[in-house]
This record gives structure tokens, C-alpha cells and sequence, in this order.
């Protein structure tokens, strides 16, 4: 087996997607221009001018459009590419459900970014929460070079027979997708190449030995075939581990579904997503410091949920404050993955309190100070046995 | 009750592809119509226009001469295949001689 050589570049998350795109050896590449997410497609190009990608990238006329043509690429067996943001991702949803129900292993990365209206081009979650029972597998990335390394990932993981699902690999807009950082990608990318090999592992339409996908599914069928995508979502949550696992023996970096930060003693826990981990992980630091017993937990895999993992890292915790990007209009607790966590802690015979905290909305900015504020709220709440039981809407001028 | 002779959700390809190429045959759509196109043999010119627009493939070319009262000789009849017509009239609209009769399947 080749050896891997590493180029340690300067690169936004955007470019980290695209050279990890050119790396997997995609075959067709379909996306309309959204900020934040445009220079991933307009990286992508340059490397098909160049000749560093050998693929088809067809220009579309909407969002809608591009997962269409990812899909009938897909479907007749090639590796497939696209990306998206915001408005862009929420005109692709009626097409989210037919990748995934078509079973088919598509690749897309989210910058996230806040919904219109109002107009916002800047970062928040509510583009990515809106799209949870869309049944695709979900990631959220915290860093560049976990953006690449992820996107390897996802081919693998898509393609596996006992999966066959669409991932998507999401990571803060602006925040991480315009920000450059240290990335190692590979001098050689047949590496990659052999860690995402060509399999043809899933159903296509050939000319030669013709199928039907997407029939009608009558009321006596379209269970059966729904049902298929629960189990699917099952072996995911294993192929995932297996999968992070194998590229980390084989590159030397893996993520685990979730990351800890300081919780083996710690009896409050911070839990977030995205890039925002890194602010949480320095305000640990200096909470720790003063003296305040707090650690953090990162949620990697928002779908399928890694329930065992959250469950075990929260025992025996006083406090988890989960802080969400997005916000579930109309709910008592309005942070998705707070919603999430409550529910799965739910059969816990002695569970931590739960403070759910909407933070970074429109990507208003939150701070260390802001973190270190929130953690003493927190525990102010719990030392007095009244953590409230709805969400706070942290910073919003009142 | 009828649940009970389907394959389970395991023994489904996935997405509920189908793998046989071929299978409308299976599904004899005739029980849709309301409406049955009838081609008036003494009528009809032969030029297979119904055959061509039909969405389903239902006209059938048969070979069957066939003599018109005025004398005309037909080497073949062109019939419609009434196990999967849905009646969708595009035949009785296409033809441009008015061969084709569209009558209310209760009559």
C-alpha cells in the first residue's frame, strides 16, 4: 500500500471541500452559485479546466435543478457532487427526500447559512435543522481539515452497500467556509483514491439490463420501502464509526460521532456543533482556570443521532447547556439539538438538568465572554433548582 | 388480509426499484377508463397515427385483411388493446379521418 504524502496548504473550508472532491475522483459535479458556498463549485472548476479533475460539471438554473441532475447521475452509476446554502438548500428539499429514497449516494456540503427573510447571507443552523427527517446522513465538521477528511468519509459511507444513503457534510458559513486555516491534503490523491474505491454497490439504470426506479408505491408497498431507510440509517450509524475507524489507522486522523473536551470530571457540559466548538473549548480553558469544573462535547453526526454516545458522556453530569444555532419556532425548548438530547435522555433513571441556549442567530457574534456568562447562568439556575424548562434566547436585546 | 402474500420490507429492493424490465405488462390498466375508443374499420385509413401517439401502446396492428364496403382492400386491421387503454382519447383526437368513436364505458 502507497504511502501518503501530505501538502500542509492555507485553506478555507470551501477549498478544503474541493480538493477533497478532486481527491475522491468525482464524476459529475451539478450546483448553482449561493454565498457562502460559491467557491467550492468555482474551486471545482478550476480544477476541471486544469486538468486536475477529470468530471462533468453542469451548470444549472436553480438548486432544485442541480440535486435533479446529481440524481440522474447518480442513478446511472457515477460518482456525484454538489453543494449548497440557505435558500439554495430549502428549493432543493423536495429532491433531498427522492436522493434518499432512491437510495442513491450523493455528496453535498452545507455552508450554512441563516434563512431569508429577513435577508441574511451569514451563518446560522436553521438551513441544516430544516432538513432532519429528509433521511440523509448529516455531519457537521468544526474545522477545514475535518471538512476534507470528512468528505472522504463520505463517500465512503454513502456508497456502502449496507448503507446506500445521500450524506451531507455541513460546517459554518463564513465562520469556517471564507476562513483559512492549516490543511493537510494529499501530494498523492490515489491514496485517497484507494480508501474510496469505485464499487458499484447500489441499483442503476443500465440501457443493457434495464430497472425501474421510483415507481408508484401504493398503500400495500410504500411502508415496506420507508422502513428499509430506518434500517439503513442503522447500519449507517456502525459503517460511520467503521469508516472514521479505518481513516484513522490509515491517515491518522479520526473524529469519533462525537468529540469530548475536559468531561471526564467535569459537571457541566457544553454542548454544541459546528465551529463554534473552538470558542467553547477556549472558554473552557479559562473557566477551568477560575477554578469551574466544566467540559464540552461536540456533536459530529446529527443524523442518525449518536444516542449511546451522548447518553454515556452525560452520566452523571449535574448540567449539560446545549447550545443551539437554529431555532424550532413554537417550541417550549426551541434548540433542535437540545430537543434531540432531552428526548433521548428521556428512559434515563438519574439524567443530568438541560439548559437549552439559541445562540449565533444571523451570526450574531458569540464570544468567550458570552460562553463563560451562559456557564454561570447555568449554574446560578442550578444551584437555585430552577432550570427553566424553555429555551433562552441568549443576547437578543430585550 | 391481502399483506400477508407481500414480500417484507427485506425482501424488497431497495427504494422499491424494480428489476424486471418490462413489467407494465403486469398491470393491466384497461380497468381505469371511462371512456372506449372504437375504430370503425370501414372508416379507418390505416395510417397508424393512433399507433404512434397511443401513450401505452395499446393500438394493436393486426394481421387481418380486411374488405371496406365500397371495395377498398386492407392487408391489415388496427384494433385497440382494451386490457391496457386507459382511455385517454389522444387516439380519437389524433385521427384525421374520425375513425374513432369515443363511447361511455356504462353504455
Amino acid at each position: 500500500m502507497q504511502e501518503v504524502k501530505w501538502r500542509r496548504l492555507p485553506l478555507n473550508s470551501n477549498y478544503a471541500v474541493a480538493y477533497a472532491v478532486k481527491d475522491c475522483d468525482v464524476d459529475v459535479i451539478a450546483a448553482y452559485p449561493i454565498t457562502p458556498q460559491t467557491t467550492v463549485v468555482e474551486k471545482l472548476s478550476e480544477f476541471i479546466a486544469n486538468g486536475e479533475l477529470d468530471a462533468e460539471m453542469i451548470h444549472v438554473e436553480s438548486e432544485h435543478s442541480a440535486l435533479s441532475a446529481a440524481i440522474g447521475a447518480a442513478a446511472v452509476g457515477a460518482r456525484t457532487f454538489t453543494a449548497t446554502a440557505a435558500q439554495g438548500l430549502e428549493l432543493m428539499h423536495e429532491m433531498l427526500h427522492i436522493a434518499s429514497g432512491l437510495r442513491l449516494p450523493i455528496v453535498m456540503t452545507i455552508a450554512t447559512r441563516a434563512l431569508s427573510a429577513p435577508i441574511s447571507i451569514w451563518c446560522d443552523y436553521s438551513d441544516l435543522m430544516n432538513t432532519r427527517d429528509a433521511s440523509w446522513i448529516t455531519l457537521i465538521a468544526s474545522s477545514a481539515q475535518e471538512v476534507y477528511d470528512s468528505v472522504i468519509q463520505a463517500y465512503r459511507i454513502a456508497e456502502d452497500p449496507r448503507v446506500l444513503l445521500p450524506v451531507m457534510v455541513a460546517y459554518d458559513g463564513f465562520i469556517m467556509s471564507h476562513t483559512y486555516e492549516p490543511v493537510y491534503v494529499a501530494e498523492n490523491p490515489e491514496v485517497i483514491r484507494e480508501f474510496v474505491p469505485r464499487r458499484k454497490t447500489w441499483l442503476t439504470l443500465d440501457p443493457d439490463k434495464p430497472i425501474t426506479l421510483g415507481p408508484i408505491a401504493n398503500p400495500d408497498w410504500y411502508y415496506e420501502i420507508k422502513y428499509q431507510q430506518v434500517v439503513a440509517m442503522e447500519e449507517a450509524y456502525k459503517v460511520i464509526k467503521e469508516v472514521d475507524e479505518e481513516f484513522g489507522r490509515r491517515f491518522g486522523r479520526s473524529y469519533g460521532v462525537i468529540e469530548k473536551y475536559r468531561i471526564e470530571d467535569a459537571d457541566i457540559v457544553l454542548l454544541t456543533y459546528g465551529g463554534l466548538f473552538g470558542t467553547v473549548r477556549e472558554a473552557i480553558d479559562a473557566m477551568r482556570k477560575r477554578g469551574i469544573n466544566v467540559g464540552g462535547l461536540r456533536l459530529r453526526l446529527w443524523r442518525p443521532f449518536p444516542a449511546e454516545e451522548i447518553i454515556e458522556s452525560v452520566k452523571g453530569k449535574k448540567l449539560v447547556i446545549v447550545l443551539d444555532r437554529a431555532i424550532s419556532y413554537g417550541a417550549r425548548i426551541a434548540g433542535p439539538v437540545a430537543l434531540e438530547l432531552m428526548s433521548t435522555m428521556y428512559r434515563m433513571s438519574e439524567k443530568p438538568e438541560v439548559l437549552s441556549v439559541v445562540v449565533g442567530i444571523g451570526q450574531r457574534t458569540v464570544t468567550e465572554e458570552d460562553i463563560a456568562e451562559i456557564t454561570a447562568l447555568g449554574m446560578k439556575y442550578l444551584e437555585e433548582k430552577r432550570v427553566p424548562n424553555q429555551t433562552i434566547y441568549w443576547g437578543v436585546r430585550a | 388480509m391481502q399483506g400477508k402474500q407481500l414480500p417484507k420490507w427485506n425482501e424488497i429492493p431497495p427504494g422499491g426499484a424494480i428489476l424486471e424490465p418490462g413489467n407494465s405488462v403486469k398491470r393491466p390498466t384497461g380497468d381505469w377508463r371511462t371512456f372506449r375508443p372504437i375504430i370503425d374499420k370501414e372508416k379507418c385509413v390505416r395510417c397508424l397515427l393512433c399507433w404512434v401517439y397511443c401513450p401505452d401502446a395499446a393500438i394493436k396492428i393486426i394481421d387481418e385483411p380486411y374488405r371496406t364496403a365500397s371495395g377498398k382492400e386492407w392487408k391489415f386491421s388496427v384494433e385497440v388493446d382494451y386490457t391496457f387503454c386507459k382511455g385517454c382519447g389522444i387516439c380519437v383526437e389524433e385521427c384525421p379521418v374520425k375513425a374513432i368513436e369515443f363511447v361511455e364505458e356504462v353504455k
